[in-house]
């Protein structure tokens, strides 16, 4: 075979298109838990909401400090599961006025 | 605000079980699932199942999903609502719902969680390459749509999933180049792993992809062996030509619900990452919410079947629908035991015994 002349990417974010060079680099300017590198670089804030690329993270922290997977914090998870049209919400917003309703 | 006793998250084989089992107790279910159908990721499984005859052995995935499926449909105490994701759990017991065209709440006195499991994805160069697929997205592309991912293909991972898929990527025409496996030793049965042998199917054991080639879409990809820390050698790598690479690598639970709503987690590499802990009711830590199926921790669709069963009966009888509950929960627990039992249940046994030592993690 032939030898690569630079190293292939490697996608960690799909969604976000991170790559693990960029997840690394993090992790070695000292952000060391799956909530620091996603507010750094937007990993697991795409379509998936990190289903895929949550474990990868993980991996990466864990074999960059030597902490066990158990032991790093998970972020918070909060609603919604998924990206919501904003016009749902809107419609629910109306419905819920029309039946004399609150916000909620 | 609508409001049901036990609601039902997830329409694959535990959310279908549980929600019959709780119905025939006589509570009122509804049953969420996100996609346009019923049968969860069983509707593809075009193999014959293992097990004993209480779980349809022998019979073929997609067939136990249409008889599941029908019994639910005609089942006039369950209320069926497809094409809906649960967005959110809130701690007054309200699921709220993404409808086709609206959001909803529902109100339920009790939840169980049977929302299955995500594929795991690996790091390799060129990972996002066009034709590095999923093994349950080649699986969805050949037995639902009845779509061919390519030509030639490298199978990564020798599980039980890994194994049936290059045996069903076979019988659609396709030439399975290998099957790579990064641990010594092949992770399924070896009456499935004979199978594609017999076909001629090299399973290289200790190997795993550095990359794929290829720079609009895969053309090949490159194999390097692992020595015995799981590190790298460098200098064994090889070339394999092929268009797809199959990643069957293992799935991890899907729980953010729980996560949301509270349940203390635990994280037990054995039953796939993170899950909730529970109880022999499948009952988590927030009293309301019961987990079943993948969700609890990765396993076969039969050990699935039964676990939503007994979550089911379970969460009816907390709501007072008892007649008879304690017999078929015996039974059913008798039948998962019988299923983990033997060598193949070794490691959902320790992971199980892990969960109950329990708070790993947080």
């Amino acid at each position: 075979m032939e030898p690569s002349e630079k190293s292939p990417e490697i996608i960690i974010c799909r969604c976000e298109d991170i790559t693990a060079a960029e997840v690394r680099k993090l992790i070695t300017k000292g952000y060391r838990t799956p909530d620091e590198v996603k507010r750094f670089s937007r990993c697991g804030m795409g379509q998936c909401q990190g289903r895929t690329c949550r474990n990868l993270v993980l991996q990466e922290i864990s074999a960059a400090t030597g902490q066990e997977v158990k032991d790093i914090p998970m972020a918070t998870f909060r609603p919604p599961t998924k990206p919501v049209k904003l016009g749902l919400f809107a419609k629910a917003r109306a419905e819920s006025a029309a039946e004399g309703g609150g916000d909620r | 605000m609508r409001s049901v006793e036990i609601a039902v998250v997830g329409a694959g084989p535990a959310g279908l079980s549980a929600a019959l089992s709780a119905a025939g107790q006589g509570a009122s279910v509804a049953i969420v699932e996100r996609d346009e159908h019923l049968g969860g990721q069983l509707i593809k499984q075009t193999h014959k199942f293992f097990g004993s005859s209480r779980q349809e052995a022998g019979t073929r995935g997609m067939v136990i999903a249409g008889r599941l499926s029908e019994a639910v449909r005609g089942n006039a105490g369950i209320d069926v609502r497809l094409g809906s994701t649960v967005l959110g759990y809130y701690s007054d017991r309200v699921l709220y719902l993404e409808e086709p065209d609206r959001l909803s709440k529902l109100k339920a006195e009790r939840t169980i969680f049977a929302t299955g499991a995500a594929e795991r994805m690996l790091t390799f160069g060129n990972n996002d390459r066009p034709g590095v697929y999923g093994a349950g997205a080649v699986q969805t592309l050949m037995n639902v749509h009845g779509v061919r991912p390519g030509r030639r293909v490298l199978m990564v991972g020798a599980g039980n999933i890994g194994l049936i898929v290059s045996y069903q990527l076979m019988q659609a025409g396709e030439e399975v180049a290998a099957i790579v496996e990064a641990a010594p030793r092949i992770g399924g049965y070896l009456v499935h792993a004979a199978k594609v042998r017999r076909a001629g199917v090299p399973i290289r054991t200790g190997y795993t992809v550095k990359e794929a080639v290829g720079e609009e879409s895969v053309e090949g990809a490159v194999i390097w062996r692992l020595d015995e820390k799981w590190r790298p050698v460098p200098g064994t790598e090889e070339r394999i030509d092929c268009d797809v690479i199959c990643l069957a690598t293992g799935l991890s639970p899907l729980t953010e619900l729980m996560w949301q709503a509270g349940c203390r987690m635990a994280f037990v590499p054995e039953l796939g990452g993170h899950v909730p802990w529970h109880d022999d009711d499948l009952r988590t830590s927030v009293e309301d919410i019961y987990v079943a199926g993948d969700a609890s921790g990765v396993e076969e669709a039969s050990a699935a079947m039964v676990g939503g069963r007994i979550a089911g009966l379970a969460a009816a009888r907390s709501l007072g629908h008892s007649e008879g509950v304690e017999e078929r929960l015996a039974e059913a627990r008798r039948e998962l035991a019988a299923l983990r039992a033997g060598p193949t249940g070794e490691k959902i046994r320790r992971g199980l015994e892990r969960l109950q030592q329990g708070g790993e993690g947080r």
